[in-house]
């Protein structure tokens, strides 16, 4: 099972206490963008085979949205942060090219 | 190819039953294919067959990462019905649905398609106008449905409880000519079929790379080495983003883990199936008495066909209100499949921003339904560039907003 913990509240707690709220730092394309912009805000998505960054929301807690680092494959959280950012902080970043050498941030956002 | 027959069998009984033949050759790719297709599960061999088939291309190869039909195609409920909305989503269903009415003969395999006949229960008012709708919308199609009250529902299936605590059962979407087939039978069958025409199958060969010249798909790299093709088509169902990133494109699709579970074997108790899609439940018996039973998807993306307990707890819980009598049955065994979730949940059977390459994908959680349509659909695409069949169902969608509006892989209950 799924283990996450808030960084609103600090609660660690199994996925059941959580919602996912899917892909993080989307880019949000607002009126006046083109339709090719458009779709790849609502429906485009990277679905990663390893690291994906993702949104989640503290559902049964404190009800807070906050973002996770986590593998597809192993279900290994890299970390969570708090949703108030366009980047993940660059600690985890660092944490997660040490586990999976290779692996860079796309800057998709 | 020896064909399979009533007489074959008695012929190998007397024989010690050294004469059969490999279902499908062994095969070492070659340098160069007419059409290359990614992914030996049902919907991909089904493409290849048909291509052959009603095209005359026979210049095929299929890829396979892992074993033939080890993903998605071995890991369904079985579960074949058409009894949908839309109607760009009925006819491709209703076209798979009835090629499964023949598919043993014509290709000369025992698919034990099953005609038992689907129910969907309407457990809500809500759903009640749902199912009734679908139903007037079914007879306009030549989809053969009805909406039957909950006396009827009681006879076609007597272990059920109508008087559910929180959900009695109030009347069932019935479609007769719905059902299952053997999974595992229909990977085989296409493929025997495919390698009959001259086809290679190559499996334990993985895609590393798409090779493209201007924009133009030229072939694939592979753990065997570099193929070239004229033609590629993606059919990989949950690691459809991680080809399409190799292609150099991105698709409005998710992957996430769906579980199934069967319990023990026992005597024949339930000939239909029954979907509960209110309490997000789906059982039926299969042909060795086990239960088989449909779990939920996971919420979040993942590629570890496994999935998440508590959907187990779920699923299981919903169907012990609905048919208590399997409250005492011990569960045998549990699994995951990786499905592709597209935005609308309808299936992309489209070329792509790449000359020369195909995707069919997105069928989410009600795939197994429609490998023979989805095969013939996606062997005209890739044979003509256009088919009446997929026309609807084109990656362009989503900027245009032609959204098929209904919950074909709903997450649950397929």
């Amino acid at each position: 099972m799924l283990i996450l913990t808030c960084p609103c509240c600090g609660v660690t707690g199994e996925e059941t206490e959580f919602h996912g709220g899917g892909e993080a730092h989307l880019t949000r394309y607002g009126p006046g963008s083109s339709d090719e912009e458009f779709q790849a805000y609502l429906f485009r998505r990277e679905n990663p085979k390893g690291v994906h960054f993702e949104r989640w929301r503290h559902v049964n807690g404190c009800g807070k949205w906050f973002h996770a680092a986590r593998c597809t494959v192993t279900l290994e959280v890299f970390g969570t942060y708090p949703a108030q950012t366009f980047r993940p902080p660059e600690d985890l970043l660092e944490r997660i090219r040490e586990k999976r050498p290779g692996w860079r941030w796309k800057d998709f956002s | 190819m020896k064909r399979y027959s009533a007489f074959a069998v008695a012929r190998e009984a007397f024989r010690n039953h050294l004469g059969w033949d490999r279902a499908w050759r062994a095969a070492r790719p070659k340098d160069r294919y007419d059409v290359v297709i990614v992914g030996a599960g049902g919907h991909g061999l089904a493409t290849a067959y048909y291509l052959g088939r009603n095209f005359g291309i026979t210049n095929v190869a299929i890829l396979e990462k892992g074993w033939l039909g080890g993903g998605n195609t071995g890991r369904n409920t079985t579960i074949i019905r058409s009894n949908y909305l839309q109607d760009a989503s009925a006819a491709i269903y209703e076209k798979s649905r009835s090629l499964y009415e023949t598919l043993s003969q014509d290709i000369n395999y025992n698919v034990m398609f099953s005609p038992r006949g689907v129910m969907m229960l309407a457990q809500t008012q809500h759903e009640i106008r749902g199912y009734e709708r679908t139903a007037h919308a079914n007879a306009l199609q030549g989809v053969e449905t009805r909406f039957i009250g909950p006396r009827e529902v009681k006879q076609l299936c007597p272990i059920i409880n109508l008087d559910g605590p929180r959900y009695p059962v109030l009347g069932a979407l019935w479609q007769p000519r719905g059902g299952t087939a053997r999974h595992d039978a229909v990977a085989w069958g296409y493929a025997r079929a495919c390698s009959d025409m001259g086809m290679d199958i190559i499996q334990q060969c993985e895609v590393t790379g798409v090779r493209s010249v201007g924009g133009q798909v030229t072939g694939v790299d592979t753990s065997k080495g570099a193929i070239a093709c004229s033609k590629l088509g993606i059919v990989v169902a949950g690691h459809s983003g991680v080809l399409a990133d190799m292609a150099g494109f991105r698709l409005p699709v998710e992957s996430v883990a769906l579980q199934a579970l069967v319990s023990e074997p026992i005597k024949p108790c339930m000939d239909v199936v029954v979907m509960a899609n209110t309490v997000h439940g789906y059982m039926s018996q299969s042909d060795k008495g086990e239960m088989v039973i449909g779990g939920g998807a996971d919420g979040y993306n993942n590629y570890t066909q496994r999935g998440s307990f508590h959907h187990i707890e779920e699923t299981v819980r919903a169907l012990v209100e609905t048919f208590p009598m399997i409250s005492r049955l011990k569960m045998l065994r549990q699994w995951g499949g990786i499905v592709d979730m597209t935005g609308d949940r309808s299936p992309i059977l489209s070329a792509t921003p790449l000359s020369g390459c195909f995707i069919n994908c997105g069928w989410g959680t009600g795939g197994f339904k429609a490998i023979p349509g989805s095969g013939w659909g996606m062997a005209e695409l890739m044979a003509k560039g256009h088919s009446p069949l997929t026309a609807e169902f084109g990656l362009t969608r989503f900027a245009e907003g032609r959204f098929i509006d209904e919950s074909v892989a709903a997450g649950v209950a397929h």
